[in-house]
């Protein structure tokens, strides 16, 4: 039943991998740098970002508000 | 509130220049690093020799901190588009949206799939499909320079596009105009290759530590072998990339060429300025006051620019002031032309609002390439439709000094590494390197050097094409959002603390992981 399964390409998928981050020496550190930045930029540094005043806005409506933008920068 | 926009652009600005520099510590080594790994695992592939397998794994290794440590600060630059730089983003529409989206879905995805295989399956895949993945990471990893240097490029000379007023957008015409632009093709194969030469660079510098602590002896031969060699032939492409790159500078760009040499007065046969202290700005009217001292070679300005020896290039005065004997519109002039385009879309804003479908069907005419009124207002109004936002002619001048001295670092600098290259190259052949300490540590030296080089490239692409978010179409101070300048301050630093800790934690890791150096033999 095992062999069966691991024959399965998604198991052999999951396996390469699973085995592949176990052995690893130097890749936990780099791991654990790498999680720290994600989490630094988009959970920390996402509160301070400035909301995109165009996001969530048609194209009509976004082209109505940079028309007036550069409109006004006259 | 116009100060505090000026001074939210300002920093804005210098956000994005913090967080690109840093992102470009990164990249490079990235790109020619993964390559130079390829190499040796190939060589590995084609000997069976084992020890070529841990030489590969060893630079692998450094490879790896650095792709690791560098990932995702990309991201951040992204963010800024939208945040920072809304007018802007709205604007270049789906011509930058375009070549990031095909960034991030192909090559990055490409990239990281096998990225994997290439750390992981070392005993787990046969050794040609384990080739293959290292091959397919340098390639994916050189993708993805390729789309974002598309969307840089087109910045720099925007073609294969079509604005569209009601959405205030740049739509597509010709992906294939935007993806074969003559820019588009320099800009890449100078930056992919001066990568190249950049990991080159670094695998001699550290190779160099090897023989200067007489470790690692056969590792660090074969390696300088490669790199050298490699770097040498990546040198001489950069440089005739380079040399493409100026001459169509001089066409699409004539102002970056102008202030990137000081030339304040156009002139035939103009000489190429190999050095020069520059006088201070107030003191710079024209050639005849602008130097201290230079040291000039004649007429290979004009050579390099427009390839006759003999031929005219414009200065700073005739681009701001106009040559109407050379056919060169002042800026005073484009500024009146940018107004006017600036005007056809203030009666359309004012159109819509009031339900007036007439004016705003004359105007969509006029912003029409397919009709008669449209083709010449597009060519003769709408292409200066940047110059209408600037108040004075001078706003057109970058900043001369950093350009002067940025692309003479730039040049100098690649020319020494090639150099440099060639002499380690032969020495090692001829078994002479060890001996040459002082020339070991010119290598070990080169490391910060190359990385120099490569920051003032892009410092000449950049600056030069201020003040300009998009050339001639619209200026940097008109492409940022209106956000207060203090928060942009703030980020600003939160920015350079955490990129300064990444930066530290990459070289902290690099330094140990080349004291460690390779695995040693035991099979």
């Amino acid at each position: 039943m095992k062999n069966r399964k691991e024959r399965i390409l998604p198991c052999r998928i999951f396996r390469f991998y699973y085995d592949g981050f176990r052995e690893m020496t130097l890749g936990k550190t780099l791991w654990a740098i790498l999680l720290i930045k994600l989490f630094v930029i988009f959970v920390i540094l996402r509160l301070l970002f400035f909301p995109d005043a165009l996001a969530g806005k048609s194209e009509e409506e976004r082209g109505e508000i940079v028309r007036s933008e550069l409109i006004k920068h006259r | 509130m116009v100060t505090d926009l000026m001074q939210s652009v300002e920093w804005s600005r210098a956000q994005f220049a913090l967080t690109a520099i840093y992102h470009w510590l990164f990249v490079p080594l990235t790109l020619g690093l993964s390559v130079l790994c390829a190499l040796m695992e190939t060589q590995y592939y084609r000997t069976g020799d084992r020890f070529w397998k841990r030489t590969a794994q060893f630079w692998m290794r450094l490879f790896a901190v650095n792709f690791a440590i560098g990932v995702a600060t990309g991201l951040i630059l992204e963010f800024e588009f939208g945040t920072n730089w809304s007018n802007y983003s709205n604007f270049v529409g789906d011509i930058f949206g375009a070549p990031l989206a095909i960034e991030g879905i192909m090559a990055f995805f490409l990239e990281s799939t096998f990225f994997a295989v290439m750390f992981f399956g070392w005993e787990k895949v046969s050794r040609g499909f384990h080739l293959s993945a290292t091959w397919l990471t340098a390639i994916g990893a050189n993708l993805s320079a390729l789309w974002i240097l598309v969307a840089n490029s087109w910045m720099q000379y925007p073609v294969g596009c079509r604005f569209n007023i009601a959405t205030v957008r740049n739509e597509m015409t010709s992906f294939w105009d935007v993806l074969l632009s003559p820019v588009a093709i320099n800009k890449f194969s100078h930056t992919v290759t001066s990568s190249f030469l950049l990991a080159a660079i670094f695998v001699m510098g550290v190779s160099a530590w090897y023989l200067l602590r007489g470790r690692h002896r056969r590792m660090a031969r074969s390696s300088i072998a490669l790199a050298s060699a490699f770097g040498f032939i990546f040198a001489l492409v950069a440089a005739f990339s380079g040399d493409r790159s100026g001459a169509i500078v001089a066409r699409v760009q004539p102002m970056k060429l102008a202030a990137m040499e000081a030339l304040y007065d156009g002139r035939e046969a103009a000489p190429l300025t190999l050095f020069g202290i520059l006088r201070p700005e107030e003191a710079r009217t024209s050639d005849d006051d602008a130097f201290h001292f230079k040291v000039e070679i004649p007429k290979m300005l004009s050579l390099m620019s427009f390839r006759d020896a003999d031929a005219y290039v414009p200065g700073i005065n005739d681009l701001v002031e106009g040559n109407e004997a050379r056919g060169i519109l002042s800026t005073a002039l484009k500024m009146e032309r940018g107004r006017h385009a600036i005007e056809q879309l203030a009666r359309y804003h004012t159109a819509r609002e009031t339900g007036d479908t007439a004016t705003m069907q004359e105007v969509e005419r006029l912003f029409d390439p397919d009709t008669p009124e449209g083709e010449a207002f597009l060519r003769d109004y709408f292409a200066y439709f940047g110059y209408g936002y600037l108040e004075s002619p001078r706003d057109v001048v970058p900043n001369v000094p950093l350009l002067f001295y940025a692309f003479r670092v730039m040049v100098g600098s690649g020319g020494f590494l090639l150099l440099l290259c060639a002499v380690v190259w032969w020495l090692n052949r001829r078994e002479r390197l060890d001996k040459q300490r002082w020339l070991l540590w010119v290598m070990i030296l080169s490391i910060p050097l190359t990385y120099l080089a490569s920051q003032a490239g892009w410092i000449v692409a950049e600056v030069g094409r201020q003040p300009w978010a998009i050339q001639d179409l619209l200026p940097v101070h008109v492409a940022g959002s209106y956000i207060g300048s203090t928060p942009v301050a703030v980020t600003f630093f939160l920015f350079l603390a955490l990129f300064t800790v990444l930066l530290i934690a990459e070289i902290g890791i690099l330094c140990r992981q080349i004291k460690i150096g390779p695995k040693e033999s035991n099979e």
